[in-house]
């Protein structure tokens, strides 16, 4: 059962009643496409942080701006973390797939660790510039620099939470309909989580650099 | 220990604030002594507190909405009356800072909590019957939205006892609701109110999205849903599409109000208009939301009270889309004024006529519906045509305000209140409560006193002349929206006239009640029986009222639009023996009430600066959550015997 799978019908190729009118459609697809919905609206969220720190690139107010602060090499580092836990967490989607409980325990580990490290580098990132007086109540750009980064971290915070409850959730549950369906709507979220980053690293860290 | 909270908090100093809070304090003790010594509690919360089924959820949505718009009402009545009394030397009985709070809260009150819950009450009710399911995509979810507005009302409504509302208007435009003007509560109270509620909203977006899209009865293509299913889809896509904005934004404004960030301030390179924009960007799609299901309303309601199907069914749909996605592109026609260069403002300004352009197409459509129909004028229908009459009058005023340089001299004034009171009166209100006349007999199984129906819309539609003519006239002579007294003295008797106005409309409101408790004494006499009191066109009317927690015995078979009108032209089909099989519903769920019951405490907590019970709400909702993540038995079966039995005893009483 893959991720394409869940949200595919049976039978849905064949298209002998028109697709729209096969009445309700199953619980899997039903759910996944409500949590993509959710996906959507999170990107909104971010789409309107993005406009927020796009005004408010320039405004330092006198203070620092990116290209002082930022460090390539640093946030080269934080993202490879994080595009490696999703590659990680889409092996934890082919242990689920096996049913593998151990597989599944194993690459969520890992995925938790990446993450992890994510957000301590991003926390160190964050104490370092505070130490440098580039806290967030230093301009405007600092501001919506730290919300937007912030509000990424915030997120990546919640989804190493969620994976310990889901793994909490496999280990008492198993790998019950409901308990998977869970544990796909997770990697999609961690996943979504990645195609933000790729919007802050471009935007924010090699714009700011640039 | 209590942050913030001090005694000052309670306003003993002001008559008349202190008088409300004894009254509202007063009949919330006495609702719950009452509803504790009835011994309608255990009922209460197995019924309607934990119900997980649409239909409950949609009637106490409604249900809020109308206690809210009681709450709002006395707010523009209080304006209304201070404004007919302070002219010249007068200064009427309210003073600058309480009636600052009166009109912010007005326009909080009325937009967020009455015509929000209206319409999200009816989408709930009224939806999964017409697309002929047993149930919305996520039931318990519902029930999360649902108690998430009910926490943000509840935080709005304290802020009338401990502490104050906001002074900035709706809005809250910055940097009046920064910390440096605004030092108080009441811009707290508002953004965690709103916060809280808007989650809710959020969740119902993408519920009634994931509904429509995903669950509609065999054989209801997208060509054969109702045009209210249409509306709902194009309402909660804007949902879905917009509140997150206005989340984000709040989140904004709150980081400068609590942590000194610098968004909206007007020192270290903070930009205010960015709010205005981030608000209206999420704002005009929010008219859209609000007004979009309203036209559904009409949409279905003119179809049954002419006896013929939609005119123009294929060019209604396209035009509720086409506004779906202009409503996105007008936004700055909240501000012309801002400064910006003329190409701007001209994009803007001919972006919101166009908008006019659908709206025309679907007033035409419900014209030539009732030509040649045999019309029945029930007040649902008097409902719509009052609106049809209104709302065109607003949508032309709209469309003067849509042109830059005449917004230049009406921006901020009356002609402008005139206008948009004019359009969410005219438009949402009047279809909402054709939706209700419309859907009650349906969800109560009796219908509505007519008399008192009928007598209801007349005093809305001579209120509704009576107070706003007046305001544009009043715009157009200079007089400003949110000014508590005025000079000039010949304003005076048309500001008379608007509370005359008002008046009327309070006894519209007092109707609607007084309608509601003589048709509940009078329920067995008004009884519907047949299930369809006004040979209805679409699938809620083929099924029993009150329908049961199933909605469908069986689920119906489609064959085109008006699906319900089809199957009574064919004849009910001639094998009477339907195949039942057993049905699985969702359980009662406390996770909504819970969660909601933290939110609050975390709410009221972020407001008061009262950090360890903040973080108790946070950690309450969470725990709340992870219990219901570990309840994995959440259907039960209901069996074919009491299925049969309920197709058995409809069939004995049915007429």
């Amino acid at each position: 059962m893959s991720v394409v799978d869940t949200f595919t019908r049976p039978g849905e190729a064949k298209g002998e009643i028109p697709f729209s009118e096969r009445g309700p459609a199953s619980i899997e697809s039903v759910a996944g496409f409500g949590f993509w919905l959710f996906l959507l609206s999170d990107v909104v969220m971010f789409s309107a942080l993005f406009a927020a720190y796009a005004v408010l690139s320039n405004h330092t107010a006198g203070g620092p701006d990116g290209a002082k602060l930022f460090d390539r090499g640093f946030v080269l580092l934080e993202t490879m973390c994080l595009l490696l836990s999703s590659f990680t967490c889409g092996l934890m989607a082919l242990a689920i797939e096996r049913k593998s409980a151990p597989a599944t325990y194993l690459w969520a580990a890992v995925t938790f660790a990446l993450g992890a490290a994510f957000l301590g580098l991003e926390i160190s990132e964050f104490l370092r510039m505070i130490g440098e007086g580039a806290s967030p109540t230093r301009s405007a750009f600092l501001s919506a620099f730290f919300t937007l980064v912030g509000t990424h971290g915030l997120h990546v915070t919640l989804g190493l939470f969620w994976l310990l409850a889901m793994m909490a959730q496999v280990a008492t549950l198993g790998f019950l309909p409901i308990v998977v369906r869970r544990l796909l709507c997770f990697t999609l979220f961690w996943h979504a989580l990645d195609i933000v980053w790729v919007g802050v690293f471009t935007i924010v860290y090699l714009g700011g650099l640039a | 220990m209590l942050g913030k909270l001090t005694w000052d908090a309670i306003p003993f100093d002001q008559p008349i604030p202190l008088f409300a809070s004894a009254i509202v304090i007063l009949v919330v003790i006495g609702t719950v002594a009452f509803v504790t010594l009835k011994g309608w509690v255990p009922y209460l919360w197995r019924e309607w507190i934990t119900s997980v089924d649409h239909k409950r959820l949609g009637s106490m949505y409604f249900l809020l909405g109308l206690v809210m718009l009681v709450r709002g009402f006395i707010d523009a009545l209080m304006m209304r009356s201070q404004l007919a009394l302070a002219a010249g030397d007068s200064h009427g009985y309210l003073p600058p800072e309480h009636y600052d709070q009166i009109f912010s809260a007005h326009g909080t009150i009325m937009i967020f909590f009455v015509a929000m819950p209206m319409v999200i009450g009816l989408m709930n009710f009224a939806v999964p019957l017409q697309l002929g399911v047993r149930d919305v995509a996520f039931p318990v979810l519902n029930s999360v939205s649902f108690w998430l507005t009910a926490s943000g009302v509840l935080l709005v409504n304290i802020s009338l006892v401990v502490g104050e509302f906001a002074k900035t208007g709706w809005v809250a435009y910055p940097p009046l609701s920064e910390l440096a003007y605004s030092p108080g509560v009441g811009v707290d109270y508002y953004l965690w109110g709103l916060q809280i509620s808007g989650v809710g909203t959020l969740l119902t977006g993408i519920n009634f999205t994931t509904t429509i899209l995903k669950l509609r009865a065999p054989g209801m293509g997208y060509g054969r849903m109702p045009v209210f299913c249409w509306t709902a889809l194009a309402s909660n896509l804007l949902i879905v599409a917009a509140f997150p904005i206005l989340t984000a934004t709040f989140a904004m404004l709150l980081l400068d109000r609590y942590l000194g960030f610098h968004f909206f301030t007007n020192d270290a390179g903070g930009n205010a208009m960015m709010y205005v924009n981030l608000f209206w960007a999420w704002g005009h799609p929010e008219v859209y939301i609000l007004v979009l299901p309203a036209f559904g309303v009409f949409s279905e309601v003119v179809a049954t009270f002419s006896g013929k199907s939609l005119f123009g069914y294929r060019s209604m749909v396209a035009a509720t889309l086409g506004i779906c996605v202009l409503s996105f592109m007008v936004w700055l026609h909240h501000f012309f004024t801002m400064g910006a260069n003329a190409d701007v403002n001209a994009f803007f300004g001919v972006l919101s006529m166009v908008i006019a352009v659908p709206t025309g197409v679907k007033v035409f459509n419900w014209i030539f519906t009732m030509y040649g129909g045999k019309l029945r004028f029930n007040s649902p229908l008097l409902w719509s045509l009052g609106f049809i009459c209104t709302f065109v009058i607003g949508g032309m005023t709209g469309v003067l305000l849509a042109i830059p340089p005449a917004d230049f001299v009406l921006h901020n004034s009356l002609f402008l209140v005139a206008h948009f009171h004019n359009v969410i009166i005219g438009g949402v209100v009047f279809g909402m409560m054709a939706g209700y006349t419309y859907w009650f007999p349906k969800a109560f199984g009796f219908v509505l006193d007519e008399r008192l129906g009928k007598a209801s819309f007349w005093c809305w539609l001579i209120g509704f002349y009576l107070a706003f003519m007046p305001l544009y006239a009043l715009g157009l002579m200079g007089a400003t929206r949110r000014m508590e007294h005025y000079n000039e003295t010949q304003w005076q008797p048309l500001m008379i006239v608007a509370f005359i106005g008002a008046l009327v409309i309070l006894t519209g409101i007092l109707c609607t009640i007084l309608q509601l408790v003589v048709s509940i004494r009078g329920r067995e006499a008004r009884r519907d029986r047949t299930g369809d009191p006004w040979d209805g066109r679409t699938l809620e009317w083929s099924i029993a009222s009150p329908p049961p927690p199933w909605n469908f015995s069986e689920l119906p078979h489609v064959e085109g639009t008006d699906a319900y009108w089809g199957m009574k032209q064919a004849g009910r089909r001639a094998e009477a023996q339907p195949r039942f099989t057993p049905i699985h519903l969702p359980r009662n769920s406390s996770v909504g009430i819970a969660i909601a019951f933290f939110a609050s405490f975390g709410g009221f907590a972020m407001v008061w600066h009262i950090w360890w019970l903040a973080i108790v709400g946070l950690i309450g909702v969470t725990v709340s959550a992870l219990v219901h993540g570990w309840i994995i038995d959440r259907e039960f079966e209901v069996p074919i015997e009491e299925i049969v039995a309920f197709e058995r005893q409809r069939l004995l009483e049915r007429p």
